[in-house]
């Protein structure tokens, strides 16, 4: 077995706001009709989420439950978990029509910690970040990357991309939390 | 900037959030129909200076395509609605007649 590591194993950077890579997260694609009871019903076995509703997370005992588009979701579970996780959805949803991934190693996830997490990722991204709540989900792009992200708490920041991009988005926005960067001063 | 209402997400998508995919609801000519239908089909376009149809994908989003009634001149946007549609529903047509009772219509 190799030795999983995260793609910036913990990079660290901190200015007016921490910027973090997040270690080792499970993450999984499912894919399917959103609104059948089998998919509600692993979604809930996975993760102990609700179904999310349109552009929302939501949370459970196991992991979330993140609305990525009209059919399809991330689950974030787990790094350990995410194997078994996968392997018991395929299970349980063998007759749905759908597609579940174990996608963990091809991403990267970054936590932004300060009480203007929200500012520094309105500087990378054209989403209105002032309306995000926790609870909410937004794909949208950072720079000149895809990446989603979501409120743990009204101080701190998800973000999740690519894997291949983890260090151009960990450098964009240690950028953009550098001290006296601040907006509004 | 143009801002459009990606239908699926919900949300209000900047130009920069999305890919322009040209002009909707063409009807394609294939293999069997006649060469004028098939040229007109690859190579002719709708240019209006007004209200226009076009496909976009909110590409960095959900990824989806959809459509959007807008007008090329002002850059007001109409609204915007699924792609699993082979013309403009009622709703958009009723919204772009109100502020252009002269517009002749959609085909």
């Amino acid at each position: 077995m190799s030795n999983a590591v995260s793609a910036l194993q913990g990079a660290l950077y901190k200015g007016y706001c921490t910027v973090e890579e997040a270690g080792l997260v499970g993450m999984i694609t499912l894919r399917g009709d959103l609104s059948s009871d089998a998919i509600a019903k692993a979604v809930k076995a996975a993760t102990g989420a609700e179904m999310p509703g349109q552009g929302k997370i939501t949370e459970g005992a196991k992991g979330r439950a993140g609305w990525m588009s009209p059919d399809e979701l991330l689950l974030i579970v787990d790094h350990a978990a995410a194997p078994k996780v996968v392997e018991a959805a395929s299970k349980s949803l063998a007759d749905e029509h759908s597609l579940i991934v174990n996608v963990s190693d091809a991403r990267a996830v970054f936590r932004v910690k300060g009480a203007a997490c929200r500012e520094v990722i309105a500087k990378l991204s054209p989403a209105d970040t002032a309306v995000m709540q926790p609870g909410m989900l937004r794909r949208t792009r950072v720079a000149q990357i895809p990446a989603a992200f979501y409120l743990e708490d009204d101080q701190t920041a998800v973000l999740v991309c690519f894997r291949s991009v983890a260090q151009y988005a960990f450098d964009l926005l240690a950028d953009a939390a550098r001290d006296g960067g601040e907006v509004g001063v | 900037m143009l801002i459009l209402e990606c239908p699926y997400c919900g949300v209000m998508a900047d130009e920069t959030d999305l890919h322009g995919g040209g002009e909707a609801h063409l009807k394609r000519f294939g293999p069997g129909s006649s060469d004028d239908d098939f040229e007109t089909y690859l190579f002719h376009r709708a240019n209006p200076k007004g209200v226009h149809f076009e496909r976009w994908r909110h590409v960095s989003g959900c990824g989806k395509w959809f459509h959007a009634a807008r007008n090329t001149m002002t850059l007001e946007v109409y609204g915007t609605y699924s792609a699993q549609t082979y013309e403009p529903p009622k709703a958009i047509i009723n919204a772009v007649k109100k502020k252009h009772p002269e517009w002749e219509g959609y085909e």
